[in-house]
Formats: C-alpha cells, sequence, structure tokens
C-alpha cells in the first residue's frame, strides 16, 4: 500500500499526544509513524526507556492499542511471548482464525544494542513473527546520557566524557543492523523520521514478512545530542546525506540503498551542529573527526559494495 | 480414582502439565528441572499436548516470554531450578506484581556458588519476598497434585498471583515413587478452562500492562499483593479440599504427623518431613512423643495455623535447608517470630543437607534427642546436622 499523506492524516494517532516526552523529542515522532503505518490491528511493547517512561506514567497512558513494558533487557523475548500466545490461540479457536494482529516490539538502543541484545538474538533466532523497532538515539538517554555501544565514536557523554585527557566515546559504534543481518531474518531494514513515506514503506513490508523483522530508525536527542530542540527532524536529515545513517534494506540476502546522495555531505558540518562532538573542534583532537569521516565511508562504500552483490 | 503409575517427580508434575495442555510454555535447561521438561517436549512431539513451546536463550527470556504469554491472555507455564530461578530474578517480581498467574514447577537445588546441582532450598527461598506463591511436595505424588491444584489457585479471582510449586532435585525429581495420576478428563475438568480479565490480545478493548507506577500509586498497588497473599491462604484450603473429593487425597497448609499428642515436634519443608515421620515412629517405639508439622504452603506463610498446629508442644526443632547469611534458618525465625506472644515453647533451629548433603533418619532422631535438652532449657543457638567439624 502506498503511503497516502491524506489518508494518514484521517487516522487517528495510535500514540496519543499529552505523552510527557521532551519538546523536540524524535522519538515519539518515530513511534507514531511505526504505529500509523500498520494495516492490522496492533499490540506493542516497548524496553524500559524512555518512551516506556513517557508514554505510560500510570494512571495514564498513551497508548490506544494493548501495550505492554515488562523490563529493560526483555522487549523482544515479552513479545515473542505474546506472539506465541496469539498462535496457540487461534490454533484453538480462542481468536478467529480471520482475526490477523500485528505485533511490534520497541527498545532504545542501551535496550537494544546493549543489555536486550540476547533476547532479540533469542526472537530473532526462533522466528517470531514480529517487528522489533530499535529507536537509536545512540545513548541511554533516560538515565541521563551515558555511553551506549550505539554512540558513536568522539561524541561526549556522561560515562565517556570529554575532559582535559579524554575526547568522548573511544570506540566506534556497533553495527547493530549488520548483527541483526547475520540471523538471517525475513527483513531488515534502516530508516529516519524525516522521510516518513520511506519509514512507513519499511514498516508495512516488515509486518507483511513471513517472519521476524527489525528496524533501526535514528531518533535524534537534542538533550543528549546537544542541538536546538526544534532540529530533531533535520538533524537526523543531515546523518543521511551525510551518509553516517544510510536509509537501506535487506531482503532474502539483497541489499537495497533506498537513497543515495548526489553529494555526499561532509560529516563536519553535521558534527559542528552537535555540542555533544564540540570538543572534537580542537586542535588536538581534529584527528577524531577525521577517523570519523574514514569509518563513515568505509561503512558507506562496503554497503555500496553489498548492493553491488546483491544485483549480480 | 486414577491409575497407579511409577513415575519421578519431574515425570509426575510434567504429567499434570500435560493434563493442563497450557498455551505456552517458555522453556530453557537446567539440571535437575530439565527432565520435566523433556517430558513435556516428548508429549508435545507425540501430539499429547499442543502447547506453543518457546525455546528460549535463558531463563531470564524464558519468564519474560511467559510473562508477554500470560498478560496476552494465555495461561503459560515455565519450569526452572537454583541460577535458572536467580537468572529469573528480576522477572519473577514482576510476574508477581502484574498479577499473572503463571505456574512454574521449581525443582529446588543449591545456589552457586561454588556450583552444586544437588538439592537444597537456597533458590526457592531467596524469592521467598517476590510475591509467588510457594508450595512444597514431600514426594512425586504431592509434586503431581500441586502441580495441578496450582492453576487453580493462581488463577483464581480473589489471587492471581503466580504459583511455584517446589520439589527437591534428584530426591524427588529423579527418584522413581509409585503414585496415582487422576484421568485425564478428571484432571481437566477440575482445573478447568482459562478466562483472563485483560488480555493484550483482546485489541478491542486495550490495556496498558506494566506502566511507569510513581510515588502516588506504586505503594497502594504493593498493598494489592498483601491482601491477595491474605486471600490466597482460604483459596489454597477450599481448592485442597475439593481436590480431595476427587481424589481422595485432601491438603492443606501444612500436614502433621503424629502431631495431636506430640511433646517434641519437628517443622521441615519438602521430602526431608517424609523422612522425619520414619524418626517420630523410631523415637515413639522409644516412648518418646515425637510428631512433624510438615509445611506445605511456605507463602503465603500460614503464621495462625502453624502457632495452632504447635501448640502443646515442649519442644519444637525447626528444620532449614537453607541459611539466611548472617541470621539463620528463614524458617526457624518465621516461625519464632509467628509464635512470638502467642507460645512460649522453646524453640531450636536445625541447618541440614546444604549443596545436597543427605539427611538420614538417625541424624533426625538425633534433633529429637536434641529437643529434649532445648525443652529442659538449653542454650538454643544454631544446630548445623550433618556438617563435619
Amino acid at each position: 500500500m502506498a503511503i497516502n499523506l491524506k489518508k494518514l492524516s484521517e487516522r487517528p494517532d495510535i500514540l496519543a499526544g499529552g505523552h510527557a516526552a521532551c519538546a523536540g523529542c524524535a522519538a515519539p515522532v518515530v513511534m507514531r509513524q511505526v504505529t500509523l503505518a500498520a494495516e492490522n490491528p496492533l499490540v506493542c511493547g516497548c524496553a524500559t526507556g524512555c518512551m516506556e517512561v513517557v508514554t505510560t506514567i500510570f494512571p495514564t497512558t498513551a497508548w490506544r492499542v494493548p501495550f505492554i513494558h515488562n523490563a529493560f533487557e526483555n522487549s523482544a523475548a515479552t513479545m515473542s511471548g505474546v506472539e506465541a500466545a496469539y498462535r496457540a490461540l487461534k490454533r484453538r479457536g480462542k481468536i478467529p482464525a480471520d482475526k490477523e494482529i500485528n505485533f511490534i516490539a520497541f527498545g532504545g538502543d542501551g535496550g537494544t544494542y546493549d543489555i536486550g541484545f540476547q533476547s532479540l538474538s533469542g526472537m530473532l533466532e526462533r522466528g517470531h513473527k514480529m517487528l522489533y523497532v530499535c529507536y537509536d538515539n545512540e545513548a541511554y538517554m533516560n538515565t541521563g546520557i551515558q555511553r551506549s555501544s550505539a554512540t558513536p565514536k568522539g561524541a561526549a557523554t556522561m560515562t565517556a566524557q570529554a575532559g582535559s585527557v579524554k575526547a568522548g566515546k573511544e570506540q566506534n559504534r556497533k553495527d547493530l543492523t549488520a548483527c541483526v543481518i547475520a540471523h538471517n531474518p525475513a527483513y531488515v531494514a534502516q530508516a529516519s523520521p524525516h522521510n516518513f513515506r520511506d519509514l512507513m514503506e519499511k514498516v508495512q513490508k516488515a509486518l507483511r514478512a513471513d517472519g521476524p523483522a527489525f528496524m533501526c530508525v535514528l531518533a535524534p536527542c537534542h538533550r543528549g545530542w546537544r542541538f536546538k530542540p526544534e532540529d530533531a527532524i533535520d538533524v537526523a536529515a543531515e546523518a543521511v546525506e551525510t551518509c553516517f545513517w544510510p536509509l537501506f534494506e535487506w531482503e532474502k540476502g539483497k541489499y537495497t540503498i533506498n537513497y543515495k546522495p548526489k553529494e555526499k555531505k561532509p560529516l563536519e558540518g553535521w558534527l559542528k551542529r552537535q555540542g555533544r562532538f564540540s570538543h572534537l573542534f580542537e586542535p588536538a583532537n581534529r584527528h577524531i573527526i577525521d577517523e570519523l569521516q574514514a569509518e563513515t565511508d568505509r561503512k558507506w562504500n562496503e554497503l555500496l559494495k553489498f548492493e553491488e552483490m546483491s544485483k549480480a | 480414582m486414577g491409575k497407579l503409575a511409577a513415575m519421578t517427580g519431574n515425570e509426575a508434575a510434567a504429567n499434570a502439565l500435560r493434563q493442563v495442555n497450557p498455551d505456552v510454555a517458555g522453556v530453557y535447561p537446567i539440571t535437575p528441572q530439565t527432565e520435566l521438561m523433556h517430558e513435556f517436549a516428548a508429549f508435545a512431539a507425540n501430539g499429547k499436548v499442543d502447547t506453543e513451546i518457546v525455546l528460549a536463550e535463558s531463563e531470564h527470556s524464558a519468564m519474560s516470554i511467559t510473562v508477554g504469554a500470560a498478560a496476552a491472555g494465555a495461561r503459560a507455564v515455565t519450569a526452572t531450578s537454583a541460577n535458572g530461578l536467580a537468572l529469573m530474578w528480576e522477572i519473577v517480581y514482576i510476574a508477581a506484581s502484574s498479577r499473572l498467574p503463571i505456574v512454574m514447577p521449581e525443582i529446588n537445588r543449591a545456589l552457586s556458588g561454588p556450583i552444586n546441582i544437588h538439592c537444597d532450598h537456597s533458590d526457592t527461598m531467596g524469592c521467598r519476598d517476590s510475591g509467588w506463591l510457594q508450595i512444597f511436595s514431600e514426594n512425586a505424588q504431592e509434586a503431581y497434585d500441586n502441580t495441578l491444584q496450582a492453576f487453580r489457585i493462581a488463577e483464581h479471582p480473589d489471587v492471581l498471583l503466580p504459583c511455584m510449586v517446589t520439589l527437591d532435585g534428584f530426591v524427588i525429581s529423579h527418584t522413581m515413587e509409585a503414585l496415582k495420576l487422576l484421568d485425564d478428563d478428571v484432571a481437566k475438568k477440575f482445573v478447568g478452562e482459562y478466562k483472563p480479565a485483560r488480555a493484550l490480545l483482546d485489541v478491542e478493548k486495550p490495556w496498558t500492562f506494566g506502566p511507569l507506577d510513581l510515588q502516588n500509586y506504586y505503594f497502594e498497588h504493593k498493598y494489592q499483593q498483601v491482601g491477595a497473599m491474605r486471600n490466597a491462604l482460604k483459596v489454597i484450603e477450599d481448592v485442597g479440599k475439593e481436590y480431595g473429593k476427587i481424589s481422595g487425597r485432601s491438603y492443606g497448609l501444612s500436614e502433621g504427623y503424629k502431631l495431636d499428642d506430640a511433646e517434641y515436634v519437628v517443622v521441615a519443608l519438602g521430602s526431608t518431613a517424609g523422612t522425619a515421620t520414619v524418626a517420630v515412629d523410631e523415637m515413639r517405639d522409644k516412648g518418646v512423643k515425637a510428631g512433624v508439622l510438615k509445611l506445605r504452603v511456605y507463602r503465603p506463610f500460614p503464621a495462625c495455623h502453624i502457632v495452632e498446629r504447635l501448640k502443646g508442644a515442649k519442644a519444637v526443632g525447626v528444620m532449614d535447608r537453607s541459611i539466611s547469611f548472617g541470621l539463620g534458618g528463614p524458617l526457624f525465625h518465621e516461625i519464632r517470630s509467628a509464635a512470638y506472644g502467642k507460645l512460649s515453647t522453646p524453640m531450636q533451629s536445625f541447618i541440614y543437607g546444604l549443596g545436597g548433603r543427605d539427611i538420614t533418619v538417625e541424624q533426625i532422631k538425633g534433633v529429637f534427642e536434641d529437643l529434649k535438652k532445648t525443652a529442659s532449657g538449653a542454650p538454643a543457638e544454631t544446630r548445623y546436622v550433618g556438617l563435619r567439624p
């Protein structure tokens, strides 16, 4: 189904307004886009983290569909249980045979790249028919901006700080999407909320896929990245223009890059608008910018190669 | 009333699960629980059950899957032992506070470290504050009977708490015994259909499970768990009586052996209570009025009931197969606390059998001999039964 803006505007939001996310937070935008794209009734889950906290402060809830939060590291396992119950109850006639329900588990990068990595791996390997969406804001934001394995090299966080002898995180980020692809699931994609059409089409593909699907979606956090609150979507767009955050999908071993910038923007401009990288512009740290650019180029060229190989 | 069978405790509990045929089972191996789920997987492989078995990558996920399935509206089970239970710990508490009536056979095994696969109660005792109902089994028959009853107790609308049925690792789990199973249709009818009041899969009526619960509500929600535990005492007794009508085996909160006129009483959990009855008979042959109080239900802790049953004793010995380090035997301290202001009976703590060390009839006779000294005012410090000097 093509994403039709007029039709979408007529659908009530599944994630209601009035939740307690920071003004300018990209994560609820991601969640709203993801849930609006679903063509069947939804059951959603979320790992402990910003989005669980801000959407479910008892006795209120922003969720207009059934929702479960269990703990930090088990969003994938918990939703595996929900999906298994669906299959069992359908088989036993307690849910009508023609009743289709889609299952979406959410988690932040801490809950997905790090503490929930095993639970995610288990869900993918067992082949549950569900979509896992990681809203990736590149650090533990809910607990106050600590380094995760999704944090880019050089970024300052509260646990990997920039000071007189340290320059933020020392390691490159984990390529989680590649780790997921190694599980050979039914569908994998990276997306960004600035390109909602691309994101929502991917969600629809993911939910139609006959098995586990995974999407990693960039969700800039102005508190942690330190940019102007109104800029989140634009910061996401520039991450794609620099090829730091490529939009691509992986289906049955084939890579498709969904957007190739005509002219790849240098990373420096994107880094410059984020306070978490400000120390990199001191002379002693400039080499880190070069290293980040080199890593971004390496990953982009690798992806181009993968896409080329897919065509063969 | 059912047919006679020879089974291990694990097989007995697995057969109870077969008759219940739950919707979902979250499964992960650990000794000595593993055999239970082997048996259950064999039932699934041969079409005896059509449970959706989810083979998790850890106990943490097995419990998380079970919580997800139960919240979805399914009748959900899992099983574990020792370190597996420890890995589940966080979600064990969440299952209880989410009021999900999950049933879990827990095969008692010593917690690491050092690593040891044999029986003690340190695993189960460790989550005595988690909000789960905890029912101990003396033998394979009770493991079977308790597993069936657990569903009725946990799912009762006045309770809605998860229930662990414990059986002693190897001593019960791997020991072949004669027992009676109910006919399948009788067992199914007793357990009945599960109809949850709220379910994630009821997409027409969306509920949010597991919300953030802050200073203004958390305390009241915790107090609701207190009420559910209190309600469970009566439900457990009612279900135990009803079970007696269909099986000939009634159950209460505890079971006494030669308790009515007993002067020296040993309180024990699980398989040791059975061993203690033999010691009682031998002590009675020597003219000592000995008795056993087997505590079946550990959570909720039936404090008033225990005090009633201990009235008239000259001395009470409480046998703990675990230690709360820095304190002593948890069961001893809870019973002595229950008796405070109500009984003046001297009480003595006995710790035994850690890491699967055998407990013999002779040793329990020694406990009764010690209790005579306790009754005549000997200092009541903790004794370690079977510990080498």
